[in-house]
């Protein structure tokens, strides 16, 4: 039978959580690196024993762990992450220039084939990679370098490379996203790349429709169409067929386009899930209900999925990467809210129960199915 | 041998109990201790000071004999009463959060 793993990262460690195929009965390990913010951790879709986590504190900076054996184990690997050349400048809150910063690891994303092969986005925003299952790593310069660099300014959370999304129909394209920056792509494996965000508008840069300055929270491809993409952007949720070339809005008659996770149904690529949140300032759901919105139509047209889920009183918070699927036959949609609940859907969100209720505000949830 | 106290998160990642005791060439600096740390123990490196400058990590303080020395030049030399074990080089995790 199939097993289920999600993997948690929170504000003061990690957890996993696994589950037979049946997902009625999760068993919680954990927390592995207490008291340490965990902002990711994802397995390798090339051996799912291959476990890579992005460690972090304010004292002590950045750690990055592996483990080879699902999770049971870990041991820290490299954690130089320098960047290539003169580092440059980019715009600080005010507008000035601000030198480039590491910061920290926010999103770790296996390679689909090789799991040696790990990238890494990064605070202040640069993508790096490691050929050598995290002993070394060497930023993708292409990125801060194509030109755009030094207009890009951070978001409230940081300036941040929180997106990596690998073709899975062209090993050389990569898709990432910058807050706030917005989204780009590569087409040569990381050389050159260019922003991809024509049909965003943001009000909140001097050009609406800037080609860079765009607070894009996340994106989410299904597997089977890697050109189709669907953003959930600081305000709006946008959709491309294009792989970026253009965006057209899909919030259609969501209570609230503001939002930060996103993602696609397992098996049915029109399928997407979005958690609406009040408003930019107000990081809780509308009206104290925990709603996830489903769209069967690749957006537009969206139904609130409740049962299960907190309908007064919650003022909980879904972040970009705390929303992830499974890949069993009725797909399973998980995610984590910053009061510390992973919920957890076995029917493609018809209903939802609390896999665990009381851990440290989730940051990430990534899952992992295992035959 | 030197003697060197980490806090507590800094002990569990290298996987050490109370003090860790290193063998330091003489002059005994804040570098050379470092130094040695991090060579004895490599998983430490960027978390005590920077990987490329060197700097002091910013919520991190070195104290020993009742002193503060973080602002010390890396290469001035420890106290004898470090060099001669009889009291340890700390590094202090500040006290932060809430």
């Amino acid at each position: 039978m199939s097993t289920v793993r999600v993997l948690v990262g929170t504000r003061k460690g990690a957890f996993i959580l696994t589950s037979d195929g049946k997902r009625e009965q999760w068993n919680v390990s954990g927390p592995f690196f207490g008291g340490w913010e965990i902002y990711h951790l994802k397995g390798s879709p090339a051996d799912p024993d291959r476990l890579y986590a992005s460690q972090s504190t304010g004292w002590f900076g950045q750690l990055i762990q592996r483990s080879d054996d699902g999770g049971k184990t870990w041991r820290p690997v490299d954690n130089k992450f320098v960047y290539d050349g003169v580092s440059g400048t980019h715009q600080w809150y005010d507008g000035t220039p601000h030198p480039w910063e590491f910061k920290r690891v926010w999103h770790l994303e296996p390679s689909l084939t090789d799991p040696d092969t790990v990238y890494a986005g990064v605070e202040d925003a640069a993508l790096f990679r490691s050929t050598d299952g995290g002993q070394t790593w060497q930023e993708l310069a292409g990125l801060r370098g194509h030109g755009s660099g030094p207009h890009w300014q951070p978001g409230g959370g940081g300036m941040c490379l929180h997106t990596i999304l690998l073709d899975p129909a062209n090993p050389g394209r990569i898709f990432i996203a910058i807050s706030s920056a917005g989204a780009f792509r590569t087409d040569d494996g990381g050389e050159s790349w260019r922003p991809i965000n024509r049909g965003l508008k943001s009000q909140h840069i001097p050009d609406p429709s800037a080609e860079v300055g765009h607070c894009v929270h996340h994106i989410a491809m299904h597997p089977s169409r890697p050109g189709v993409l669907f953003m959930q952007k600081h305000w709006d949720v946008m959709r491309s067929d294009d792989a970026g070339e253009s965006w057209q809005e899909v919030s259609g008659n969501l209570p609230t386009d503001f939002g930060f996770a996103i993602d696609v149904h397992a098996h049915q690529p029109e399928t997407i899930y979005v958690v609406p949140i009040k408003s930019d300032s107000e990081h809780y759901p509308p009206d104290g209900k925990l709603r996830v919105y489903r769209s069967r139509t690749g957006g537009n047209e969206w139904e609130a999925l409740t049962k299960g889920l907190p309908q007064h009183d919650c003022y909980v918070n879904v972040l970009r990467d705390a929303m992830a699927v499974d890949s069993l036959d009725a797909c399973g949609i998980y995610f984590g809210t910053t009061g510390g609940q992973v919920y957890g859907s076995s029917n493609a969100g018809d209903s939802w129960t609390p896999l665990v209720r009381d851990l440290p505000a989730v940051l990430s949830v990534e899952v992992q199915t295992l035959s | 041998m030197i003697r060197v106290l980490l806090p507590a998160h800094l002990r569990t990642l290298a996987q050490v109990n109370g003090e860790v005791k290193l063998e330091v060439e003489s002059p005994v600096t804040q570098r050379s201790v470092l130094d040695a740390l991090e060579a004895s123990y490599p998983m430490l490196r960027g978390t005590i000071r920077d990987h490329v400058t060197h700097q002091r990590r910013p919520f991190l303080r070195f104290f020993a004999c009742a002193e503060d020395l973080s602002h010390e030049l890396p290469d001035a030399p420890l106290p004898d009463a470090v060099v001669t074990e009889a009291e340890p080089f700390l590094v202090i995790a500040a006290v932060a959060g809430g």
